[in-house]
Parts: C-alpha cells; structure tokens; sequence
C-alpha cells in the first residue's frame, strides 16, 4: 500500500495491463488488474545514511519512521510532486544510491518553509535533511553548484568578511556569479518603478551604501576565528566522505 | 498567565535589532517602526555594533555558524548595550535568535562551537536565558496594545479591508518557539492572530484570509524565481478572492518577495494583481497620524498612493 498521491512513484514501465489474461480460471485483465512488475536493486552504498549525517543538517536522519508527514505539509512537494523528502530519507537510509540519483537535480528546490520540521513528530528535521543531502550531492561531483548554493556562499562570504550583507551587491554578485543578466525585464521594472518615486536624497543613500559598504565595528577577531573555523570543518567534511574533492 | 502590566513595563524600552534587510531593500519597515516607538513614546536602543543573524544562507552551509552569529548579536545586547529583551521586526532575525537561543540550551555541540568563537572573536559568551528575543508584534501587543491603539486611533483604518500574512519563519518550527500555543494571551503557531489584534483594534476589517502562514518561496526569490512566483501568485489571488485591499505583512524578505514577484508574474506569465503590500507599522502609523513619509512607504516597491487617497488613510 502506499498513500494516494505517491503513486507517482511507480515507473510507467512496470505497469503491466493485459487486454486478455486468465490465471487459475479468474479473468485480470483491464485497467482494475494492472500489475507492477518487481524489481531487483544490487547496488547498496551501506555508508550512505552516515555520509548523509555528516553533512550540516543531517544529523537527525536516523529518527525517521516514514510516517510522511513532511511530503504531506512540503510546500514544494504541492507543485512538484517529485519532490518527496519521506522518500529520499528512506532511499538514503536503505543504501539506495542510484536511486536517490534519479532525483538529483531537485532536491536543493527546499524552500525551507519548516512546515515539515514543524510537523514531523519524531524531530527528523527534514529540511536540514534536504540540505544536507544537497550538500553531500554536490561534495560528490554528482551535481553542480546549485543557484540557491552559490546564493549562500556569496551571502557568507559578506558576512564572515564584514559582519554584515549589503542587499544590492548580493543580488549584483549573484546574478554575474551565475551568468544571468543584470538588465532583466522585471528588474528593470521595479527599478524604473521605484526610481520615479523616490526623491533624489535616496539615490545618493544607495550609492554611499555601495561605496561604503555597511559593516560591524570590532569584527577582525570574529572574521579570523570564522575563517579559522570554516576551514577546519570542510577538512572534516572531506574526510566524512573520504574524498580530497574540493567544495564546490 | 502571564501579568500583562509587569511585561509592558518591561518591553518599554527594548533593545531594537533592526538587521541587514532594514538598513536595505526593507527601510520602510524599519522608518515606520521607529516613527511608532516616537509616537507611543517607547525607547529602542540600537543593538551595539550588531552583526548579520546568518539568516538563512548562512545556516545552509553551516548552522553551527548561524548559531554563533546570532549568539553574538545576543551577548551584544546583553554585554554592549546592557539591555534584558532584544526586539526584531525582521522574522529572519526573530526566527535566528530564537533558534540559537534554542539550540544553547539544548545542544551541547552548538554551544561548543559558540563558546570558542566568542572567546577567539574577544567578547563573552552568550548564555541561554540571558536575554529574551521579541517580535515587533510581540512588542507592540504588550505595550500600546488593543485598548491603546482604540483610544489613540479612533477607528482611523475604518473600511480597509485587510489579509494579514504572517510568512514562515515567525512561527514555524513550533520547538523554537517555547512561549507560543500557551493559550488566551499567547501567539498561535497554527493560526497568528497578533497582527489581526492590533490592526483590528485600529479599525481595519480583517479578512478571511487561508494563506496566512504559507510559504511566499522568499528563500528562493533569485536562485529559483519561477518557483517563487508561482508561491507569491498563490498569496496575491487568494488575498483579492478574499477581498482584500492591502496584505499586511510583517517580514522583509516576504515583503519584498510579494512585491517584486507581483511584478515579475505580471511580466513573465501575464498574471496581474492589484493588491497592494504594506508594513503592519506602516497602517500602524497611519493610524497614528503620522504621514506617509515620515513611514517610508514611498520607498516600497508597491505603489500605495491611490489606496491611501482613496481610503482616506492620510
């Protein structure tokens, strides 16, 4: 059995519907006998629950018993119905590798709603799960740096350097970062939009904001012991996975 | 049960936490915010020196690094600026320091982490329980509150038709949020009514609004926008069905995520809106009687001039 709008999950190859079938004198054919053909998977990665679990977010994966709570609240999951965290946990906890593969190019879509988290009754923490196995794909080589990871990375870069973000130049770094162009329509429109309102005092606050980017007094220790800090945890992070594979 | 008169005594003068979002794309939020405080005569003390909550994208490469950042923005209201209640209007920065409040005092790993940062970045670490993190809602609810915002405002948002939308991160997940589904007098996870209260207590009509507490896809506004969209067009429809004239809101990043994928659903699919966002501090003050500049809502994204003609609201 499985809940109703998981049926997805079965591949329209292994549907078997038979116009004319007779076993042991009780006629199966038509669409109310259709068969799912069984499969054999032999490819277990054993460590896979533990790579998984080394990865920041992950830790809580152990705890899950499948109750599908998180696919059943997942913001994503309404319109995306690929997107299935109850899913993915139990492939990673069973050693299903290739087929949690089938799906790598989705699971960085969590919008860190929480709605899972806030729901799951066993303290799983779901999302930190769909980041950490975004993580793990990428520490791996099997995906690229997703727009989302190469967002948070400029993000804390920002931060570590100066304590502080300065929203335009996230924006302006992120879209040249990955290849996108500045002058798209709808940015233009809410540039243009905001431009005819706003008296001439504000555009010399944005352009002194660009200049002098904000930033937190007395920061240099913090962003040595940060750096210090970040550096030693990608070292672990490697090691978990036993690879020398650079971050991204 | 909580004693009402010891807590608006205690939140008259807080430490004020604005973040990286309200000295940005979310000013009017914090112009209207402290234009308030102004008005009702209650004190915000900067945050000395604060520092970047690590929102979310920090806590995506490593929540051990959120939790130290939030920490340190705790002991600086604590240690710095000598204050007892840190407010936040911003829910990312609200949602934070709870969560590092949380973690502190529930994971010894994190607070490892923490204490050696701290001690390596040269100020004290912050202890769980030192300081207690609010919500502008939170602020605004146990101070003026509903009976002093009647007699202040005088039905001033008569005729408005309001959707409140309160947004992910100032209620989900319920662990962080250990003061929540208390119930009469405390905030509800499922069903936020702080923002309803005191609007309502203005004279707004509060519609019957679903999507209060959906998700607008603000992690994504840029790295996934189609996603986004799609989310915020949810929010949009929903909140005209239900026959809205303006969404309060009282996050930044959700705030900007409506208005800038009003635009965008408008220009990549052809769906139109009318709708129109404002800051709940900034129907607050016009409530007040302050004006709209002196609000910031001319600095939104979302065009309110014709709603505020129209409804009489300055």
């Amino acid at each position: 059995m499985m809940p109703i709008h998981e049926k997805s999950l079965i591949r329209p190859e292994a549907l078997k519907t038979h116009d004319n079938l007779v076993i042991d004198g009780v006629n199966v054919s038509g669409h109310w006998s259709t068969f799912i053909a069984p499969r054999v998977v032999t490819d277990y990665n054993e460590r896979l629950e533990e790579e998984i679990a080394a990865m920041p977010g992950g830790a809580n994966i152990h705890r899950c018993f499948q109750c599908g709570s998180c696919t059943n609240a997942c913001t994503v999951n309404a319109i995306e119905p690929r997107f299935n965290p109850r899913y993915w946990i139990y492939l990673i906890r069973m050693g299903y590798e290739s087929e949690l593969l089938r799906d790598k190019d989705i699971i960085w879509s969590c919008v860190s709603c929480h709605k899972c988290t806030h729901i799951c009754p066993r303290d799983v923490e779901p999302e930190g799960v769909m980041k950490a196995t975004a993580h793990w794909l990428q520490l791996r080589g099997y995906t690229p740096p997703s727009h989302s990871h190469i967002f948070d990375e400029e993000f804390t870069r920002q931060v570590v350097a100066r304590g502080r973000i300065e929203d335009t130049e996230v924006l302006h770094k992120f879209l040249r970062q990955t290849k996108q162009p500045l002058l798209q329509d709808w940015l233009v429109a809410i540039a243009r939009n905001i431009a005819l309102r706003l008296p001439v005092k504000w555009g010399l606050k944005m352009a002194w904001a660009q200049l002098f980017k904000p930033k937190t007094r007395g920061w240099a220790k913090s962003r040595a012991a940060l750096q210090d800090y970040i550096h030693e945890e990608e070292g672990k992070r490697r090691r978990a996975l036993s690879t020398e594979r650079r971050l991204g | 049960m909580v004693d009402v008169t010891a807590k608006a005594e205690k939140y008259r003068s807080v430490a004020y936490y604005p973040g990286c979002a309200l000295e940005g794309s979310g000013n009017g939020y914090d112009v209207s915010t402290r234009a308030i405080a102004k008005a009702l005569g209650l004190g915000l003390v900067d945050v000395k020196d604060w520092n970047c909550c690590g929102a979310m994208e920090v806590k995506n490469v490593d929540p051990a690094i959120q939790t130290y950042l939030s920490a340190r923005v705790l002991s600086q209201t604590v240690h710095a600026t000598g204050k007892s209640v840190v407010m936040a209007p911003c829910n990312g920065c609200y949602h934070n320091l709870k969560k590092a409040e949380h973690d502190l005092a529930h994971d010894p790993k994190t607070r490892a982490v923490t204490e050696r940062l701290s001690s390596k970045s040269g100020h004290k670490t912050y202890q769980a329980g030192e300081a207690e993190t609010i919500h502008a809602l939170d602020w605004l609810k146990a101070t003026i509150g509903e009976d002093g915002l009647r007699q202040r405002t005088q039905g001033k948002l008569a005729g408005l038709k309001v959707a409140n939308y309160y947004g992910c991160m100032y209620v989900r997940p319920r662990n962080i949020f250990p003061e929540k589904d208390k119930g009469p007098g405390s905030e509800s996870t499922t069903q936020p009514h702080f923002m309803d209260d005191l609007l309502a207590a203005a004279g707004a009509a509060n519609v019957d609004f679903p999507l209060k507490t959906a998700c607008c896809g603000g992690a994504h506004t840029l790295s996934d926008s189609d996603t986004s969209t799609k989310l915020v067009l949810n929010i949009l429809e929903a909140a005209e069905a239900s026959g809205a004239d303006v969404i309060a809101t009282e996050c930044p990043t959700c705030h900007t995520g409506l208005e800038m994928h009003q635009v965008r659903a408008e220009k990549r699919f052809g769906r139109k809106t009318r709708v129109t966002m404002l800051y709940f501090t900034q129907l607050l003050g016009l409530a007040l009687g302050i004006g709209p500049r002196r609000l910031g809502i001319h600095t939104n994204i979302s065009d309110a001039r014709d709603l505020i003609i129209e409804k009489r609201l300055a």
